[in-house]
């Protein structure tokens, strides 16, 4: 496994590949570092000893962000697949790309995908005013009382929702957050 | 703001602060006065003494001297005193700018320093009063200047430094360079104008002069900066301008050669020896020195001397910056309007010439170019300070015969600056960055928004930090393997953050062991019978109060410089926040437990009433467990130890569900010397939920918690490897007592 040049498993690396060639190879540092036993996967674990997640409000959910499906190991091109969606977006892909490929997983859409699955826990496709009651908990100090966050959380929901069910669809969160620059945001310079 | 008094209070200032600008002022006088007085008392002293002696001398062989119960002797302990309290007056300027909230956002310290010095220079001019020589070129290089460079080395952020370090020399160096040369130049066109009056300033005096005048102070744009969280890169670019900038500029005339802060004054006067650069010499030893001497001292002796630095830059600087007040209010002056106005013309077209001009070049080869805007930023950011003035003020006369317009035209500089533009840059990043935060967000907005961030930030650490630099990463490791282990010592100091989670893990461990049941604890989430939910109207107001409470209470994503600022030692936020954080999580996990909880996603069926579990474990060894919460917790090493656990508890039962539970890390640990009958009994009973909340646990231990809130490295590498070291010491005891047991396989084969 020293001195691979390649790194294995992940189809297609290049400019149009999920992330470049160099920084492939960096993340495959990077994944061998993480991965304590050399055991050639990464665990919960692994991902939970690195201390900045710990204090992260989101730490927990970014770590299951890695782990889909009940998963418990992480694999090479799994880790990749996700930081991929962190790559900036190229500017100059859009007139190019072939329509019959699949979409980038640095997509604006696929970026927002990922991003609401952090609220949708139970994977229903919709953030229930539950779910983003719970998001909120995480991430807000707690000296607010427990009626204020209920009440920012209906708020919140209710504003993005437009079916009036009671829930923020995939659709609705997209077009909530339409004026945002999600492209920068949930872009990671060193990823390109 | 208490944490301004706080820091007064530790540097052994027990003073009161007025808050009054008047009493201000009383206070400023009282202290003069003695100084007025001293005067007269000495003259009045000198006559009242010769009359005695001459009747003692008639008298007869009486010795000359008086002794006399109470006489004033001034002049002995003037410069002493009057140099204290000039720093005692500043200090309690500082103070109170501090302690009236929005002063320091409307305009940089400098001013105030400098306000105070032009005060303490009045009144010394209005008394007549002989002002102790304070200033003198010895004295300023060595002494005044070194703690100020220091301090900004060693609290310098080192890798957004480095990071950048190639745009930073290109602009720093080229930079200082352009704008010498092009405000020397063109004053001397302009001194050849005959109608001026300036024929006689020669080429080499406007050369230098240009030098002098072009070195940027940073310390009145950061703390401005500081308001308007600027970017990273665009901080690192102007600090960085300015600390190289300050070495270049300085290095003007021959400087004497002379001998932590001993080590780094070594450094300064060892490289000042060999007519080198002693500022950027004491700059590369605090930046180097700083990530060793942090690992090594303890925490006490760490902010001793984080404190001790401080108090010294600070010293030096208001001095500096009193001098300069002083010096103002005289008669050494001359006042020559063309060479003034163009002066300042001159300043800032060359600024904007070569910010611009050099920041197209090096926009070319950067991956994120800076924008307009940022340059922008940048060019507006060219605040003169102490530096220049000081360097002005030690030209040497000979050379220089038109000293004086020198110094006033630099104080012209320095004054329209710092009070023009640095009470005005606030307001201009503010709405250089109107366009983003203009519209009001929605709530929605801006809890995604931050979400976002938070996401950002933590797919950042999952990633690691990785240059584009070859050599910063070789330097890395080489450090890592080598100097690392030479150059720091094994036990490292803990962390508030590090000794709390031992403290939290005690005390549940305790918990578990005698009563077998949970106590909520303070932070639990209180439980609360389903509400309907109902769709209310609210009214604007509601909403903008919902806005605030959110804005004010979610969470800070964590900083990668640690908002530097020159004035804050450290944010005491965001460990407070981590803190709140991992106490959180803590609770929710413990809780979760309880309530039975598979997984993660499972439909919330318990939220509302907290149940108490009996710990189906039961208590058959209670015993046993209570000795090992005892020599577990003393451990240091136990952290490391879990995760080997946890896995092969994972690998032999197969579990594929994981949860978010946590269980007890000492119950676990016990069970393999408990026995084999009792492990696997364990297993079955409490299968999914404990085994991945103690690797959980396990996980979050210590050790890289550590470095949670100041990382130059990868958390992972460097806790990888020393657990590694200390997990193979402890499978190596243990191997014998898990023979029964099956899959040590993961474990043997790694070794």
């Amino acid at each position: 496994m020293r001195g691979v040049r390649r790194a294995p498993g992940i189809a297609g690396a290049g400019s149009r590949g999920p992330v470049s060639q160099a920084s492939l190879l960096r993340l495959y540092h990077r994944f061998r570092a993480l991965d304590r036993n050399k055991k050639g996967y990464l665990s919960r674990m692994d991902l939970q000893q690195i201390g900045a997640l710990a204090v992260n409000p989101l730490g927990e959910r970014i770590i299951d962000s890695f782990f889909p499906d009940g998963n418990l190991r992480l694999d090479f091109p799994g880790f990749v697949r996700v930081l991929a969606h962190f790559r900036p977006i190229d500017d100059e892909d859009p007139g190019i790309r072939d329509p019959k490929e699949p979409e980038p997983l640095n997509s604006r859409m696929n970026k927002l995908r990922f991003a609401f699955q952090l609220y949708d826990l139970d994977r229903d496709g919709k953030i229930s005013r539950h779910e983003m009651l719970q998001v909120l908990r995480l991430m807000v100090g707690v000296q607010v009382t427990e009626e204020q966050l209920e009440s920012i959380a209906d708020r919140t929901v209710q504003e993005a929702d437009e079916d009036g069910d009671g829930a923020v669809s995939f659709l609705e969160f997209t077009k909530s957050l339409e004026k945002m620059d999600i492209e920068q945001k949930m872009s990671i310079r060193i990823l390109k | 703001m208490t944490y301004r008094v706080g820091e007064a209070h530790s540097m052994g200032f027990q003073v009161f602060v007025p808050f009054s600008p008047w009493s201000w002022l009383l206070l400023l006088v009282a202290l003069k006065c003695p100084e007025a007085s001293s005067d007269l008392n000495e003259s009045t002293n000198s006559t009242a003494q010769r009359e005695p002696n001459v009747r003692f001398a008639a008298a007869g062989s009486e010795p000359d001297e008086k002794i006399s119960v109470f006489a004033l002797d001034y002049d002995y302990v003037q410069i002493p005193y009057e140099v204290t309290l000039w720093i005692l007056l500043a200090s309690l300027a500082k103070i109170g700018f501090h302690l009236y909230h929005r002063l320091p956002g409307l305009m940089p310290e400098s001013c105030l320093l400098i306000i105070v010095g032009a005060l303490v220079g009045a009144i010394i001019f209005g008394t007549d009063h002989k002002s102790p020589p304070v200033m003198d070129s010895s004295i300023y290089f060595l002494y005044l200047l070194p703690p100020i460079v220091l301090e900004g080395g060693y609290f310098m952020p080192t890798r957004p430094f480095f990071e950048n370090i190639g745009s930073i020399l290109w602009w720093a160096g080229l930079g200082a360079l352009i704008n010498a040369f092009g405000i020397g130049l063109s004053l001397y066109l302009i001194c050849q104008i005959k109608a001026f009056g300036l024929s006689d300033v020669n080429l080499l005096q406007n050369l230098l002069f240009g030098s002098l005048i072009s070195a940027v102070d940073p310390v009145a744009v950061l703390a401005v900066f500081e308001e308007a969280r600027v970017n990273e890169p665009l901080y690192m670019m102007i600090f960085g301008e300015a600390l190289l900038n300050d070495g270049i500029s300085v290095n003007i005339s021959a400087i004497e050669p002379l001998i932590v802060f001993m080590f780094s004054y070594l450094s300064y006067l060892a490289a000042e020896t060999l007519y080198l650069s002693g500022i950027l010499a004491i700059t590369a030893c605090a930046v180097t020195m700083k990530k060793y001497v942090e690992e090594n001292v303890s925490q006490t002796s760490y902010t001793t001397i984080k404190y001790f630095m401080k108090m010294l830059s600070s010293v030096s600087e208001t001095l500096i910056f009193i001098f300069m007040g002083v010096s103002t209010v005289g008669k050494n002056h001359e006042w020559n309007w063309a060479f003034i106005c163009f002066t300042l013309v001159f300043c800032q077209i060359w600024r904007a010439i070569s910010v611009f001009a050099l920041f197209y070049v090096s926009n070319q080869f950067r991956t994120f170019p800076f924008s307009i805007k940022d340059q922008c930023i940048i060019f507006y950011s060219g605040v003169r300070g102490a530096g220049s003035f000081s360097l002005a003020f030690l030209l040497p006369l000979s050379l220089f015969p038109r000293k004086k317009m020198f110094v006033t035209a630099t104080l012209v500089v320095i004054y329209f600056t710092v009070f023009i533009q640095g009470i005005t840059i606030g307001p201009l990043v503010r709405y250089l960055d109107v366009k983003k935060t203009n519209k009001k967000e929605s709530i929605n907005e801006e809890l995604h928004i931050r979400l976002m961030d938070h996401l950002k930030a933590g797919i950042e650490d999952v990633c690691g930090h990785w240059s584009h630099y070859q050599v910063r990463d070789k330097f890395k490791k080489f450090d890592h393997r080598y100097l690392r282990k030479i150059l720091i010592r094994k036990n490292q100091p803990k962390s508030s953050i590090v000794s709390l989670y031992k403290k939290l893990e005690m005390k549940q461990a305790i918990e578990m062991v005698e009563t077998g049941i949970l106590s909520t604890a303070a932070f639990s989430v209180p439980c609360q019978a389903q509400r309907i939910h109902r769709i209310k109207r609210l009214s604007p107001e509601d909403v903008e109060s919902m806005r605030d409470i959110l804005t004010r209470n979610m969470y800070q994503v964590r900083q990668r410089t640690l908002s530097y600022n020159k004035y804050n030692l450290k944010p005491q936020t965001s460990e407070k926040q981590a803190k709140e954080i991992l106490i959180r999580r803590q609770n929710t996990l413990r809780e979760s437990m309880r309530k039975g909880h598979s997984l993660p996603w499972g439909k919330p069926a318990g939220t509302k009433n907290i149940r108490y579990l009996s710990f189906p474990y039961g208590r058959p060894q209670p015993a046993g467990r209570d000795t090992r919460v005892a020599e577990l917790t003393d451990n240091d090493s136990s952290d490391s130890e879990l995760p080997s656990i946890m896995f092969k508890a994972h690998s032999r039962a197969g579990i594929l569900q994981e949860s978010r539970l946590t269980q007890e890390i000492i119950p676990m640990k016990s069970l393999p010397r408990g026995g084999k009958p009792s492990h696997f009994g364990y297993q079955r009973n409490t299968s999914q939920e404990e085994h991945d909340g103690r690797g959980r646990r396990g996980a979050l231990r210590p050790k890289p918690l550590f470095h949670a809130v100041d990382e130059e490295f990868e958390s992972g590498e460097e806790s990888g490897e020393e657990t590694s070291a200390i997990r193979s010491r402890w499978s190596g005891e243990h191997r014998p007592t898990r023979q029964h047991h099956r899959s040590h396989s993961p474990l043997l084969q790694r070794k």
